[in-house]
């Protein structure tokens, strides 16, 4: 029998339908490739074994009576970000250490109600607070990636997966999943889809509910999956996606077909070019790529235009007080009090200041710091009410853009992969990572990036497409011309399943 | 803008974060670092804007003011470090 592991989301869904393999091969052939690769990659923090062998049953139970629901017996992996009823979760913060849920988030509910099987919970960034995947208290995650050296072997430096859903980027691309969910708040899921070779698709605020989902900023916060094709990533979002009256910012308006979608093509598609994207120490190849992009759309049938988008040098200011801000009202619930982690003190204040001090990492502390100064007394007008102001003219640039285009093109990073601590030292320099992605969430759009290319050191690069609200079928369909064109990227090697159990 | 020590210190007191002040050195400078880089938003004219609330104009939704859900003690108190008779316990607030 083939690896079952190699399998896109599409392709396994067939091959359960068609009996070639039950839904308990399929999870226990992702149980073994978790057992060996995840000791190097660290991408589970928590695998669920048993509890997928028991969903899986009921899987093959559901095939056997050909009554399969949408993802029937499809392995995923799930960002630890979601609450899981009965399973830990901790969003990567000491703070939560031990805490389990009672309740199931709504996105993890309707992926279950799906069919679909998990296979344990991902690594990510402390509270999503990150680009790397290197705030996590777990550790980080290592992409399956690694760069090629002068001679063309590849080396040990150790890059990062991007962030914050960097155990569920790293998580597909070495095949420990089928299919991964993700958060983006600030480019969270394409960021890391770029830097690994995947797909990963943000769709509208108000598209998929947050109930359920660990909070970080609260206007900017949206759940999406990661995955191997453009396919898989649209059959994902469809059953993730959909109304919550739990979520009061969750609309309700119909989730289309976005396989089918996807299959339109791009004939007559009008793309736009942001000329502010072209921003300074952008990498020659990233700038190529991004022409490379255009020229496939072309060859497709799309006509390709330049517009403006004149306020996005500000998005990422603005979105370093918004997001900030909403945090420290977040993350105040962290108190030592209701769950997780409590460090005594001598009265209330100080046992929720000293909890807070040992359960908080530097970069959710800084942050927390941040947003707390701009929300004091006499800054608010000045720092969050200006910066939403911003976010309005930001919207607005794409409203106008939308008179002339249906869709817009842009990199999704500004460079490729990076190696772990290369960024860390400087808060602002890994805060430039999201420069092209920020955008979107400020204006509340939907976003995908798709892999279209590799680097001179092998390491994968996006680009990215921007849509109008509630119009992620027009991503897949421009996605998916990339993705003919440019064909699927795995890592060379499969280097981190250990020697000991093979492969 | 500055940061000064004792900002960091009353940030951190209003935070309910400890800082050392050792991290509340560090911590000037960094905070100093992203507070300059913001300040570029003083560019941007927006006397006549309104700030953002929603990406699509849509109504908050309501429903009957009724109670939809609770008689989940044991759930609410589940993951609390310190709990008694279902009632959260914390070091005494009133002297």
């Amino acid at each position: 029998m083939t690896d079952l592991t190699t399998l896109t989301l599409a392709e396994a869904l067939d091959g359960l339908k068609k009996k070639s393999f039950t839904a308990t091969e399929l999870t226990e052939a992702f149980i073994r490739a978790i057992e060996t690769g995840n000791g190097a990659l660290n991408a589970y923090v928590l695998p669920t074994p048993e509890h997928a062998l028991a969903q899986a049953k009921i899987s093959d139970e559901r095939l056997a009576k050909d009554d399969p629901r949408p993802l029937e017996g499809i392995p995923l992996g799930h960002k630890d970000l979601f609450c899981t009823n009965g399973v830990r979760t901790t969003a990567c913060s000491r703070i939560l250490g031990n805490f389990v849920p009672t309740y199931e988030s709504s996105v993890g509910a309707n992926l279950w109600n799906a069919g679909a099987v998990m296979l344990g919970k991902l690594n990510n960034d402390e509270f999503a607070m990150g680009s790397s995947n290197e705030t996590s208290a777990f550790g980080p995650v290592v992409s399956p990636w690694r760069r090629k050296g002068k001679d063309g072997q590849l080396t040990d430096a150790k890059l990062v997966p991007g962030g914050s859903s960097g155990g569920s980027s790293a998580a597909v691309a070495a095949s420990l999943c089928l299919g991964a969910t993700a958060t983006d708040t600030g480019g969270s899921i394409r960021q890391p889809a770029a830097l690994t070779g995947t797909v990963g698709i943000k769709p509208t605020y108000g598209r998929c509910s947050r109930w359920g989902i660990v909070a970080f900023a609260s206007s900017l916060d949206q759940a999406g999956p990661i995955a191997k094709t453009v396919e898989d990533a649209a059959l994902m979002l469809g059953a993730m996606a959909g109304y919550d009256p739990k979520d009061s910012t969750c609309v309700d308006t119909p989730v289309p077909d976005y396989a089918a979608q996807m299959r339109e093509g791009v004939k007559g598609l009008r793309v736009g070019v942001p000329k502010e994207y072209r921003v300074e120490g952008m990498s020659k190849e990233i700038e190529a790529l991004w022409q490379q992009g255009i020229q496939w759309l072309r060859d497709a049938g799309a006509s390709i235009h330049e517009i403006s988008l004149p306020h996005t040098k500000y998005a990422l200011p603005a979105y370093y007080i918004v997001a900030p801000a909403e945090a420290s009202s977040n993350l105040a619930r962290y108190d030592g009090v209701r769950y997780g982690l409590r460090v005594p003190g001598k009265d209330v204040v100080d046992m929720y200041s000293q909890t807070r001090a040992a359960g908080f990492g530097k970069e959710v502390r800084r942050r927390v710091l941040i947003g707390t100064y701009v929300l004091s007394a006499g800054y608010y007008d000045a720092y969050y009410l200006k910066a939403q102001k911003v976010r309005t003219l930001i919207k607005r640039d794409f409203d106008e853009a939308w008179n002339t285009v249906d869709v817009v093109l842009t990199p999704t990073t500004p460079s490729p992969a990076f190696a772990f601590g290369e960024k860390t030292g400087d808060p602002l320099a890994m805060y430039l990572e999201d420069i092209f992605t920020v955008t979107v969430n400020m204006a509340g759009l939907p976003g995908m990036s798709v892999p279209a290319g590799l680097s001179s050191e092998g390491t994968p690069l996006g680009l990215q497409f921007i849509g109008r609200p509630f119009d992620e079928g027009t991503l897949f369909r421009a996605g998916k011309v990339i993705e003919d064109a440019a064909g699927r990227f795995a890592p060379p090697q499969a280097w981190w399943h250990s020697a000991s159990t093979g492969r | 803008m500055q940061v000064d020590e004792a900002t960091v210190q009353r940030i951190a007191r209003l935070a309910r974060i400890k800082v050392t002040a050792e991290e509340a050195k560090a911590l000037e400078k960094e905070l100093s670092g992203i507070l300059n880089w913001v300040e570029q938003l003083d560019e941007v004219d927006t006397s006549a804007v309104e700030p953002m609330t929603r990406v699509v104009p849509v109504a908050l939704p309501k429903r009957t003011d009724e109670v939809t859900d609770g008689d989940i003690p044991d759930q609410v108190t589940k993951n609390a470090p310190q709990t008694e008779d279902h009632f959260f316990v914390v070091p005494k607030v009133v002297e």
